[in-house]
């Protein structure tokens, strides 16, 4: 299944926070995006997955999902989302179950996408128990475990620390390397767009437009921490947005 | 100068503003007050019109235990207090609920729950002897009355509380309203109702006497009515150690029911 975007529009009380943005997300590809803060680029990916509506354009859905998919458009929160007063197991539990899938059914389910996450030993953890790094991994079984079409992630790995980051990185890739998945991955941070895009879009600021979409050719699971030709690719995304998050930084913020 | 180091320690200036429970110190300070006011009655410079002796309180307590009298004051009591804080507390949780997630209940109910909440409910009283008669019905409806306001103005401020990123987290995965209600927004409200109902009990306690005073042949508010028509002061002290201990029992049960329902916290 694959997204098309289709000159999406948006402002915000007067103010036009995304302009004609049209973009297309082949299936099982990992497309980035990129942009100074407050370009839209959080926004843009509400609209993907149907959480808030745009005010002109249209996401399209080309194509049927894949069978067996519970929720073709499937989220990671930054913030992890993870309900504090459910275990590990009984978070991802909570998604299935308004499919009907329980007992043994779901059993399996958690088994399988904890076992693909490393996080078999911690099913019955709290959150509260759990590292940040552990916290975005029961997110990601999670969304694992309703199958979904595209993933739209929000910076997913932002609020963690450079060290969990990079080895979250690496879960990701070999997740995508044994099963190829789609995703829409918004991030502020160049390295996580160049390590794991296939394309990167950038984002102008304020309002968010399509400035340039840099595909990035190098298989993923050859990808490696300080490797040039993504340092090569990362410098040339910096040089398109520095000015812009110059700017953006020196703006007053209207909310 | 024979310091091996040079230069000064850092003076410490954090700490604090942390305040921790320490077990027994409560107790301590109960029993301190009593310990005084039982030397300060025996020694006289507490005179005994002013406060009866602890110790006089305590007999007329035993006693009371001994004639079976307690309980058949307790127990009336007892059943009115559950019966009427059952019925405000639930229909004040389904009513905040509602007015936390819908803008027509919420305009149209918070204005009304500001408006009842100032009323005092004893001041009632004489209306619902007229609407559900002298019997346990006006007793019920006065105690039912005065937890219903609290408990809604938690309930709401609680499932205003409830992070919504997990609510829209339950959204991008398709569940039902239903489902997000009970499995993400009750959940998510349930510290601060939980906290609401130490004010609701409390308020359901003060408000039994008061309905006990109308009416009734047992309860603890009779009790301790009579006695302070006849300037009983022991008597009417034990009745009022009665309700402190209730509030005391009430506040360790939500205490334990806390402990159990919220073990998830931080």
């Amino acid at each position: 299944m694959d997204i098309r975007l289709d000159g999406i529009n948006h402002s915000y009380d007067g103010f036009e926070v995304l302009r004609n943005i049209t973009l297309d997300i082949p299936s099982g590809q990992i497309v980035c995006i990129v942009g100074p803060s407050g370009c839209g680029k959080s926004t843009l990916l509400r609209f993907i997955g149907g959480l808030e509506r745009p005010a002109a354009g249209r996401v399209l859905q080309l194509g049927e999902p894949p069978i067996g998919c519970l929720n073709p458009l499937t989220y990671i929160f930054q913030d992890f989302a993870l309900l504090p007063w459910r275990s590990v197991s009984g978070n991802i539990s909570l998604v299935l179950e308004d499919h009907g899938i329980k007992g043994a059914a779901a059993r399996a389910i958690i088994d399988d996408v904890l076992a693909r996450t490393k996080l078999t030993d911690f099913a019955n953890a709290l959150p509260k128990q759990l590292s940040g790094g552990m916290k975005q991994r029961v997110a990601i079984a999670r969304a694992l475990a309703v199958q979904p079409a595209v993933m739209l992630m929000d910076e997913p790995l932002s609020a963690l620390d450079s060290q969990t980051r990079e080895l979250l990185m690496d879960d990701l890739v070999d997740l995508w390397t044994r099963q190829p998945f789609t995703a829409v991955y918004v991030t502020h941070n160049l390295a996580e767009a160049v390590r794991l895009g296939h394309r990167v879009v950038v984002l102008s600021r304020r309002p968010g437009e399509v400035r340039e979409i840099v595909e990035i050719d190098k298989p993923l699971d050859q990808r490696a921490f300080g490797d040039t030709d993504l340092d090569t690719a990362q410098r040339h995304l910096w040089h398109l947005m520095r000015d812009e998050a110059r700017a953006a930084d020196a703006e007053l913020i209207n909310v | 100068m024979s310091d091996p180091v040079p230069g000064k320690s850092v003076a410490f200036r954090g700490g604090g503003f942390a305040p921790k429970s320490r077990r027994w110190v409560g107790f301590v300070v109960f029993v301190g007050l009593v310990l005084i006011a039982e030397w300060g009655t025996r020694a006289g410079w507490i005179s005994a019109l002013t406060m009866p002796k602890p110790s006089d309180v305590l007999d007329t307590f035993r006693d009371l235990y001994n004639s079976g009298l307690l309980f058949k004051h307790l127990g009336p009591s007892l059943s009115r207090l559950v019966v009427g804080a059952a019925i405000g507390i639930s229909i004040g949780i389904s009513v905040g609920v509602l007015i936390g997630l819908f803008s027509y209940v919420r305009s149209g109910m918070v204005p009304l729950v500001a408006a009842i909440f100032p009323i005092p409910k004893i001041a009632l009283l004489p209306l619902f002897v007229i609407w559900f008669g002298i019997g346990e019905g006006s007793k019920y409806a006065l105690i039912a009355f005065g937890t219903f306001t609290p408990t809604v103005v938690a309930t709401y401020g609680a499932v205003d509380n409830v992070d919504r990123t997990l609510i829209r987290m339950g959204q991008s995965f398709g569940l039902s309203w239903w489902s997000i209600v009970r499995k993400i927004v009750l959940p998510g409200a349930m510290p601060g109702i939980l906290s609401g109902l130490r004010i609701s009990l409390a308020i359901a306690i003060i408000l039994l006497v008061a309905a006990e005073m109308l009416g009734a042949e047992f309860g603890i508010g009779a009790y301790i009515l009579e006695a302070g028509s006849l300037y009983d002061l022991e008597r009417l002290f034990a009745g009022v150690v009665i309700l402190s201990l209730l509030g005391v029992i009430v506040s360790a049960l939500i205490g334990v029911v806390e402990k159990r329902l919220l073990n998830w916290r931080t």
